[in-house]
């Protein structure tokens, strides 16, 4: 498995590709589209992230060392860059989870095309992730 | 009327957004300022800035002078009997929870207070407090599925222990117009109190609070081409001498001692501290800015922008209205497909075009329809039907990427 840095870089490259706003938007739609959803049983109101303007759910397990995340969410969009999320995280021991760079977001130059509400369900994503990672980190 | 000319006194709506000519379509919000009325704001900074009603210096008078005269424009817009019934607020919340406020020490247990399914939380929050703090009970008007309230059950729910009912004039999230003057004359024969909320009313119809016979009237400065922070409360004297005092310091009083403190006569009692005098005074101009153009013209010329925008969103294949009134103004909230409303909204920004997506504030509206929110296009004056017409394509586009 690739380091959460590799794996940064990969999307940064990826979305490098890209000219137009609309094609980075496309990208982003199509990787909500395939996101692997979360089980209906996990999507309750306790995984449900507050700060969203649109509703996401979190599920994570912990499973032979690594960290394990299955998202939700209403908003394609939304969905789209938890997508980028869980690739970025899931599967990866906790306590990289913990430490992990979270600038990648910058970089593909979404966060920026986010307005302060928007950029603030990103955030609480983000800290959502690494809340469960800690948990996890701290169980061991 | 004409457009053009009205759309060159907006400084902000001539600029670009994301690279495209902003196209904004949230008034429902907020209204963007007529020049005269930022030459206002600047003029009170420039040359008046004193305190108002205290001090015996020129400037003040000044100040005073136009703070005054302010209150004297509003209350013949709502056309109020008495100036001590113009009541100055930071804006419509505020002059709910005056109100709401004052009804906690009237309200008993057993008592109800009535508020409509439609209504946004400013006009539901104060009065569960309200019932809250008073062990009163909060009963709710229904509407129907096309957004209108059902009348059956209002008379219904009117009886000897409902002491108020709080309703909006405009749904903001349905576009709504209730019929206020009869809600207000059936609520009068149980004797229950009265207050309408005309936060989205203001800028879309005349209000005559002597004709509808309201006990309570509110707006938003902002929504009418004023700035943020000010409002006015009209509410009838006799009610206004009833309530208490709704915060207590300087100005609202006419005595001070440390065993007693008598409170000054309205309007001042519902006054406290220094006010927003730039938003007080500047309110007076858009008010008049307003009545420049003729409240007439403005309904007139909205009616035909929507009526247009209606017509060319409905051939949007998948697209739904939510509030489907007869009576509507200034709001289209719609969906398209199973489309989030966060999605459009985003995609329309790129665009340059703004609308509001979500739930407007009106949760329990988006609750009885099912749904997360609506995207909701809200017109002014200042629109034209070439906003609607990139509205129409900007969500064509945003459908094509999104579906």
């Amino acid at each position: 498995m690739a380091s959460i840095q590799d794996i940064q870089q990969d999307i940064i490259d990826e979305f490098d590709m890209f000219e137009e706003w609309m094609e980075k938007y496309e990208h982003i739609i199509d990787l909500g589209k395939s996101l692997p959803l979360i089980e209906e049983q996990f999507k309750t109101d306790d995984n449900l992230i507050k700060g969203c303007q649109s509703r996401v759910w979190l599920h994570a397990q912990h499973k032979d060392g690594k960290v394990i995340y299955t998202a939700d969410s209403d908003a394609i969009m939304t969905k789209g860059i938890i997508a980028l999320l869980v690739r970025a995280f899931s599967e990866q021991k906790a306590q990289d989870i913990v430490e992990a760079d979270t600038d990648f977001i910058n970089q593909i130059g979404l966060k920026e095309q986010l307005s302060p509400t928007r950029a603030n369900g990103l955030v609480s994503m983000v800290k959502q992730m690494k809340l469960y990672a800690l948990a996890f980190q701290s169980q061991n | 009327m004409d457009v053009n000319d009205i759309r060159h006194q907006f400084p902000t709506l001539h600029q670009e957004v994301n690279g495209h000519p902003l196209v904004y379509l949230d008034n429902g919000a907020t209204t963007h300022k007529p020049q005269v009325v930022i030459d206002a704001i600047s003029y009170y900074y420039e040359k008046l800035n004193s305190n108002i009603h205290r001090g015996v210096h020129f400037l003040s008078q000044q100040a005073t002078d136009a703070y005054e005269a302010s209150r004297e424009t509003i209350r013949q817009h709502f056309n109020a009997q008495h100036l001590h019934e113009i009541i100055f607020t930071k804006g419509n919340t505020e002059a709910i929870n005056l109100v709401a406020n004052g009804f906690r020490q009237i309200l008993q247990e057993g008592d109800e207070v009535l508020v409509s399914a439609m209504e946004h939380h400013s006009n539901i929050v104060p009065w569960q407090m309200a019932c809250e703090s008073s062990s009163a009970t909060l009963k709710v008007i229904p509407m129907d599925e096309k957004g209108v309230l059902d009348m059956d059950s209002y008379k219904n729910l009117l009886s000897k222990q409902t002491k108020v009912v709080a309703v909006n004039h405009i749904s903001n999230a349905l576009g709504t117009i209730n019929p206020v003057k009869q809600m207000i004359q059936w609520a009068h024969e149980v004797g229950a109190a009265v207050l309408i909320d005309g936060a989205q009313a203001g800028p879309h119809c005349s209000i005559d609070v002597q004709d509808l016979d309201a006990d309570f009237y509110c707006i938003s400065g902002h929504k009418v081409y004023g700035p943020t922070g000010i409002g006015a409360l009209y509410g009838k004297e006799e009610w206004l001498k009833r309530l208490p005092p709704y915060q207590g310091g300087g100005e609202m009083i006419a005595t001070v001692s440390f065993d007693k403190t008598t409170y000054a006569d309205l309007p001042h009692k519902f006054e406290a501290g220094t006010p927003n005098i730039a938003g007080g005074i500047a309110l007076k101009t858009a008010i008049d800015w307003i009545n420049q153009i003729g409240l007439d013209n403005i309904v007139s010329y909205e009616k035909e922008l929507v009526d247009y925008a209606t017509e060319e969103l409905s051939k949007i294949k998948g697209i739904r209205f939510i509030g489907q009134a007869q009576e509507k103004a200034g709001v289209i909230s719609f969906l398209v497909g199973d489309i989030h409303p966060y999605d459009m909204g985003m995609i329309l920004d790129k665009l340059g075009i703004a609308v509001r997506t979500g739930h407007h504030c009106a949760q329990p509206v988006m609750d009885q329809f099912c749904i997360p929110g609506t995207v909701r296009a809200s017109f002014a004056v200042y629109n034209t039907k070439e906003d609607v017409n990139r509205l129409v394509e900007g969500v064509k586009k945003a459908q094509t990427m999104l579906s």
